[in-house]
């Protein structure tokens, strides 16, 4: 049995002129320990996926089944970290990832529960900050605090939605090896969404294409079989990773230029040329 | 230098950033900017209100003027020249039972300030001697069974101050106590919303005189068998049931609107309703529930005045409905008084609520 299967997903979000089908018959299969990563275009619907994926919204139609059972509702045992960070401006850093402890284990005591905080701030570097609040962190900081707040939870797996899409190359170099450190650890299961190839060759076991939406769908896999921990500087000489970078590229691109040539409207331009001062 | 920028960010949180040049000169080293800014901001404002003084004497000497005129002709048209040359004479001569009743010159109003801050030292002085007074009896009518003897002799300008402060924040209290959980509760269901939205809109332009009466016809049959000060419950109740709209949609509005990203992030954590309530949406929309209440309080101090002087309450709204009636020499000017001094409250109370709104406020994108 599969760890996380999403079975002819379909999800149409419904509006007055009849409605658009964003995802339609999503087939995916992840096992445990795995590190997925879904590429994609703007738009395409992959904060859609990643939504039906921890239970905030439901399909249309077909199943999403987290260990065999159907996924209803969010769950502790997935914790997302969300393209906008989504912290709550009015608590601490602390503060924030406490409340996200105290809902994951309502038994402890308030001792213990704040030794785990501190410990989950420390291994993102912010103990000096756990006190701030976010407006006076950077985006690199903000996005740190809320990857603690979704492991401070101890989830079996971490579905996460461009997590570094905002940030700036070093920042982001630097939070994807924090990412692996913390995966590799203990093994969880992971679900990247990124529109960005490099990273997803960098950090994934795996990745599938999301098509262009509407009517998006997971486009071949790609298998990257680097062996970790990877280096950034000799991959860029790596066969695989160029052979795998090319090929995803490429599909891409071809998609991208497939649904270009969809539109067939032709524009009339008007008749003009620029006036010469000069004559 | 830290001195300065905690002097700053105070100010700056209290809305009194216009005070900021004069800090900046007096904290430091005044730079050429400081002395331009404090010319523009401090300078320039005062010259304003002279501005505004010469415009007031000058407009009320033409008035005076115009009233003078029309009485000395009156009593040439009455009584003939000898009365109209006693007119001219009379009025002339300041004397006080032929002075022109008109607008009142700044001196005037000025003067009047003064003879009511005297007022109330005399009120003062003579409660003080009458509590001295009778303490002894009280003490004995107490241990009698009997009610104190209180005075209850006529209140001063500064006594219906309190007074009215008073009024007004037992109606604002009123108003926070029923809109905000009201609000809260419209806000959450939009079933709720939609089948109260009618009761809102049509009671939240009634007019302060209307809910006065409402509350009269209410309070005054509860009240029949107590002798509880029923004036002054009616008049917070009005202030309160006028003033609460502003709280309450702003309320609505804020616990409906709250950011999608803060529900899905309560949804992920699987908070319970109730900590969904208290942790992500009441605080999100702490800042426009205090635009709500900073909104009530400012119209709760402006329709308090027109209750006070309807329903016979003490405070400021009856003191200028007083001096009105009177028609004394110096009735107009303490009704100008009257006037400065309710702008000058409104606007404390309206930089206090500002104060507190600045601090519970975030920016919307803080936490993304």
């Amino acid at each position: 049995m599969a760890y996380l299967e999403l079975k002819n997903v379909c999800k149409t979000y419904e509006d007055a002129s009849g409605g658009t089908e964003v995802l339609s018959n999503i087939n995916l299969t992840i096992e445990e320990g795995e590190f997925v990563a879904i590429v994609g275009f703007t738009g395409s619907g992959k904060t859609t996926l990643v939504n039906l994926i921890n239970g905030l919204i439901k399909p249309t139609s077909g199943e999403v089944l987290f260990k065999g059972v159907p996924v209803t509702d969010t769950s502790h045992e997935r914790g997302v970290i969300f393209q906008n960070y989504s912290l709550l401006p009015w608590l601490t850093v602390g503060q924030n990832v406490y409340m996200a402890v105290k809902e994951a284990f309502p038994k402890e005591s308030k001792e213990k529960l704040q030794a785990i905080v501190k410990d989950y701030v420390a291994m993102v570097s912010l103990s000096p900050a756990i006190n701030k609040r976010p407006k006076e962190l950077s985006g690199g900081m903000r996005q740190r605090v809320a990857v603690a707040r979704a492991l401070a939870m101890n989830p079996e797996m971490i579905i996460m939605d461009e997590p570094l899409g905002a940030l700036d190359a070093l920042t982001r170099g630097n939070l994807q090896d924090e990412i692996l450190n913390i995966w590799s650890k203990d093994k969880r299961t992971a679900l990247l969404i990124t529109n960005d190839v490099d990273e997803g060759i960098y950090m994934a076991d795996r990745i599938i294409p999301l098509k262009p939406g509407p009517n998006a769908t997971l486009g071949p896999e790609f298998t990257i079989d680097i062996e970790r921990p990877r280096d950034k500087t000799s991959l860029n000489d790596n066969e695989t990773y160029k052979k795998n970078r090319n090929a995803i590229i490429e599909y891409l691109m071809d998609i991208g230029n497939e649904r270009k040539s969809v539109s067939n409207e032709t524009y009339e331009l008007p008749e003009i040329s620029p006036k010469s001062f000069v004559a | 230098m830290k001195q300065s920028i905690t002097l700053n960010k105070i100010t700056q949180l209290m809305g009194f950033g216009f005070l900021k040049p004069i800090t900046a000169l007096f904290t430091g080293k005044p730079q050429k900017e400081d002395v331009v800014n404090f010319l523009k901001k401090i300078i320039v404002p005062l010259l304003s209100i002279l501005l505004f003084l010469g415009v007031w004497q000058g407009g009320s000497t033409a008035l005076f003027n115009k009233e003078a005129n029309f009485k000395i002709e009156k009593a040439l048209a009455d009584q003939g020249q000898a009365a109209a040359d006693e007119m001219k004479a009379c009025i002339a001569s300041g004397e006080i039972s032929c002075q022109p009743n008109t607008l009142p010159s700044p001196s005037q109003v000025w003067a009047s300030f003064k003879t009511l801050l005297e007022d109330h030292k005399v009120i003062s002085a003579d409660k003080l001697a009458f509590k001295e007074k009778t303490a002894a009896m009280n003490e004995k009518r107490v241990a009698a069974g009997k009610e104190p003897i209180t005075y209850t002799g006529r209140p001063s300008f500064v006594d219906q101050i309190f007074t009215s402060l008073k009024t007004v924040f037992a109606g604002f209290l009123l108003a926070l106590v029923i809109a905000v959980p009201i609000g809260v509760v419209i806000g959450l269901s939009t079933t709720l919303r939609s089948s109260f939205n009618w009761l809102i809109q049509i009671f939240k332009p009634v007019s302060p005189v209307v809910w006065l009466l409402l509350v009269f016809m209410i309070v005054k049959t509860l009240t029949k068998d107590s002798n509880s000060d029923s004036a002054f419950i009616i008049s917070f109740i009005s202030v309160g049931l006028c003033s609460m709209w502003a709280t309450l949609v702003n309320t609505a509005m804020g616990v409906s609107s709250v950011d999608k990203d803060y529900i899905n992030v309560a949804k992920v954590l699987k908070l319970g309703p109730m900590q969904k309530v208290f942790k992500v949406i009441l605080p999100s929309s702490l800042p426009l529930i205090f635009t709500g209440l900073r909104i009530t309080l400012s119209v709760a101090w402006m329709v308090l005045i027109a209750i006070e002087l309807l329903a016979q309450s003490p405070g400021l709204g009856s003191f200028v409905w007083e001096e009105f009636q009177n028609g004394a020499i110096d009735s107009n000017s303490k009704i100008i008084v009257a006037m400065f001094i309710i702008g000058i409250i409104g606007f404390l109370l309206d930089r206090i609520m500002l104060t507190i709104q600045n601090m519970v406020s975030f920016n919307k994108n803080e936490g993304v």
